[in-house]
């Protein structure tokens, strides 16, 4: 698959919009998960007895 | 104190020379899981990578839809993996209840929030690949209204065990809700044929060859091992905060913080 320009590429034939969209939320999922994550591990590393 | 001491600590479970059962004890399973996620990671991040390439630079065009159906890549990865993570959570959380072993309830609450992080991938990637090849954002077909009871599911699940304050009777709870829901999973997997549904059937199975380019396979396949090594990593290191908020005054995690 040769997109030609990084435009072409971005513009995803006339669906940029879906197919960004429904990827960059996943991403931001996945960001958000793992910030909660190292969040909830430095937490649980603190715990006193 | 040396690490010796809570590594190979004669455990009710250890010591036998079981290692399924040796690892079953949270204090012995929590080093094993922490050599593990980092490498499970790495796996997840260089599969993530081929799948994305293959996916957007090497599958072709959709002569139907066009390039809107390379949200497949991340849709069908994402759907799988909400379907898995609810049967392996639902299997952990019986285990638990059959076998009352602490780490069982531990493993299903674990699992459950990154369940419902894929479920809502699903639905959020199928909602913008509905609208420009169905012509809407949701229709309450029945594909689509059981993966949203999926997620309801999963926030139960959440819900119920955060709600009950004794970890143990809390993970009892959340198990039966567990179990209970796993009706729902082949509701979800079959209601492709069982009704008309606007979602289309399955393009991959394990009976017929799919009905799609191979390069459209390899990159959808490749996504969907990422998304069960990112939920293997995760799951990991969510359990190993778990075991140390659970077991914070017992003598083995002392041992651990004052080495530190």
């Amino acid at each position: 698959m040769n997109w030609g320009s990084l435009s072409n590429f971005l513009h995803m034939g006339g669906y940029g919009l879906y197919v960004w969209g429904s990827y960059a939320v996943a991403a931001l999922c996945i960001a958000g998960e793992l910030w909660l994550l190292a969040r909830r591990w430095r937490a649980a590393q603190g715990n006193k007895p | 104190m040396t690490t010796q001491t809570y590594r190979f600590g004669t455990d009710a479970a250890g010591g036998h020379g079981n290692w399924l059962l040796k690892y079953a004890a949270p204090q012995n399973f929590f080093p094993l899981a922490g050599k593990l996620v980092p490498w499970v990671a790495a796996l997840a991040a260089v599969l993530a990578l081929a799948g994305l390439y293959v996916g957007f630079f090497v599958a072709p065009t959709d002569f139907q839809q066009g390039e809107v159906y390379r949200i497949i890549f991340l849709h069908v990865a994402a759907s799988w993996m909400s379907m898995f993570i609810y049967c392996i959570m639902a299997g952990w959380a019986a285990l638990g209840l059959i076998l009352n072993t602490r780490l069982s309830g531990m493993m299903a609450k674990a699992l459950a929030p990154t369940g419902a992080m894929f479920t809502f991938i699903a639905l959020w990637s199928g909602s913008l690949w509905g609208k420009p090849t169905w012509g809407t954002w949701w229709v309450w077909d029945a594909r689509l209204t059981s993966e949203l009871i999926l997620l309801f599911l999963y926030f139960g699940f959440i819900a119920l065990t955060s709600a009950i304050d004794d970890a143990r009777r809390a993970d009892r709870a959340g198990a039966l809700l567990a179990i209970v829901g796993v009706i729902n999973i082949p509701i979800i997997y079959f209601s492709v044929q069982w009704w008309n549904t606007l979602h289309q059937g399955a393009s991959v199975s394990l009976t017929r060859s799919p009905s799609m380019a191979l390069t459209m396979l390899v990159g959808m396949l490749l996504m969907a091992l990422a998304a069960w090594m990112y939920s293997i990593a995760v799951a990991l290191w969510r359990v190993r905060s778990i075991i140390l908020e659970r077991e914070r005054d017992a003598e083995w995690v002392r041992q651990l913080r004052e080495q530190e």
